[in-house]
């Protein structure tokens, strides 16, 4: 029996799938973290995946455990180097994202004075610039969901992103293979309706005419869950 | 030779309006015991250049800052920092925001004495439209690329925190990542170093690639056992967490009379 947060998992960790010997780069939290580690023990063996520090592990660790195996060094300046290099596939997260997929982790309301300072821009502009991105947002609701965001921080397709993958949300997988990139309707994830998609969408969405249900995870994939995360913290990060 | 002095000398020879750069990252090696000397000093104005961290927030709380330059300013396992929040939406900081990397072609450029890079971070982003100022530049090669020109970060004084040093000022780290701090000592006129412990001979601390910068870069030592706290400073210690929250919820004028 799988959780939501199993199913969100996969979703992510699919999103790295033929990404092959790049840097797989989950930030913060369980889910995107989970997602790349998932991946590389399974059907995407090459990657590489870090210990959320400097450390480029030579074996997959469980959450929060040293790796036994260290194959390589990536403090700060090298990861910045590396965003350039493009051999690297980030999922970040996003404070609002409009259907281009430009994305705000900066601020909510006028910059110049804003409501709510956030966290800044941090590498967005570069990442989306640069290499391939994909989103993991927790809460899929109209507040992040916007027609417009106050602060491009991250590249929409219609800015210039050098490859939006996908966006993997708490309800549905999306993505932008539209003729204009704009957002479009994946999967539903299992218990979820399209209408419930829509109504947390603040825009309007392209949905196919018969929307698939995103993939439950496999024996094999709840397993190496289980062995990566025995504590369910994935659980926690992921509304039900 | 001996470069050894106090934090309070340190702070002494901060004059208000200069650009003050702040090595670390985050939550992460910040040399706080000089930022606590310039807290106590009489300056103003100043402009901080920082991947951000409780330097920042401090500053800012006391009303020693007029601009940041920054990526971000975050407590890391505090998402965002309190006081640089309250200061941007008061409007009492002006506020340049550059993406992670455009920053460190900032400091790589100031480092090397040029007037800008240029780099493809940034770009198409709203970094170009809150700073007017930035101009980009088209590749004179065949590829005929436009990218941003990144000005270089060149600033008065730079104050870093590192694990050891000798008196001479060769700074050494023993954690697992540098951050940029040498690239902040090259791109300042004056770098003053504070240290975990002042040592006779480096190389029986750690490895050669652990010296960081040369004394060459560095005008003044100051020996500040825990001088990173609450911020980590690995090995020698890692982030005071229980401190650091308390910081984050404790109003600024109760917290600066501790």
């Amino acid at each position: 029996m799988s959780s939501r947060a199993d199913v969100c998992v996969v979703a992510c960790a699919e999103a790295f799938r033929g990404d092959g010997e790049i840097l797989a780069a989950g930030i913060g939290g369980a889910v995107t973290v989970l997602a790349a580690r998932l991946a590389r023990l399974t059907f995407e063996p090459e990657l590489l995946t870090h210990d959320g520090t400097c450390l480029l592990t030579g074996d997959v660790p469980a959450l929060g455990e040293a790796p036994e195996l260290v194959e390589g060094w990536l403090p700060f300046r090298d990861h910045l180097w590396l965003v350039l290099n493009g051999r690297r596939h980030v999922m970040l997260g996003a404070s609002q994202i409009d259907r281009y997929g430009n994305s705000n982790i900066s601020c909510i309301g006028d910059w110049a004075r804003p409501k709510a300072q956030l966290l800044g821009v941090r590498g967005a502009p570069g990442n989306t610039r640069c290499d391939p991105t994909s989103y993991w947002i927790p809460r899929h609701s109209p507040r992040v969901f916007v027609p417009e965001v106050d602060m491009v921080s991250g590249l929409g397709t219609d800015r210039g992103a050098y490859e939006l993958r996908r966006v993997v949300t708490n309800l549905a997988v999306l993505d932008f293979r539209t003729p204009d990139g704009s957002m479009r309707l994946v999967s539903v994830h299992p218990g979820v309706r399209v209408d419930e998609v829509v109504a947390a969408t603040g825009f309007d969405l392209t949905i196919p005419g018969d929307v698939p249900r995103t993939r439950e995870p496999s024996e094999e994939e709840l397993l190496v869950l289980d062995r990566l995360d025995p504590w369910r913290s994935r659980d926690r990060e992921v509304p039900a | 030779m001996t470069k050894l002095m106090t934090a309070e000398e340190v702070a002494a020879s901060v004059e208000s309006g200069m650009t003050v750069g702040i090595g670390g990252w985050g939550s992460r090696r910040k040399p706080m015991t000089l930022v606590h000397a310039i807290l106590r000093s009489p300056v103003r104005d100043l402009t901080l250049v920082s991947y951000g961290g409780p330097d920042v927030g401090m500053l800012c709380a006391a009303g020693k800052v007029r601009r940041v330059v920054a990526p971000f300013v975050t407590l890391d396992s505090i998402p965002l920092e309190p006081h640089f929040r309250r200061a941007r939406q008061a409007g009492t900081i002006v506020f340049t925001e550059y993406d992670e990397g455009m920053f460190m072609f900032g400091l790589l450029a100031a480092a090397h004495r040029l007037p800008f890079l240029p780099t493809r971070a940034g770009l198409g982003s709203d970094v170009m439209r809150v700073n007017p100022e930035l101009r980009t530049v088209r590749s004179p090669y065949a590829d005929g690329e436009e990218l941003v020109a990144v000005p270089a970060l060149t600033m008065d004084v730079a104050l870093v925190h590192v694990n050891r040093a000798d008196a001479r000022g060769d700074a050494q780290y023993l954690g697992p990542d540098p951050y940029l701090d040498d690239l902040y000592a090259k791109a300042a006129a004056r770098c003053y170093v504070s240290c975990e412990r002042v040592v006779e001979n480096l190389l029986k601390e750690g490895p050669l690639q652990s010296l960081l910068i040369s004394r060459s870069m560095v005008t003044g030592v100051v020996e500040a056992p825990g001088g990173a706290g609450f911020t980590s400073c690995e090995p020698d210690y890692g982030r005071d967490e229980a401190l650091q929250r308390r910081y984050a919820e404790t109003p600024w004028e109760d917290w600066d009379e501790q």
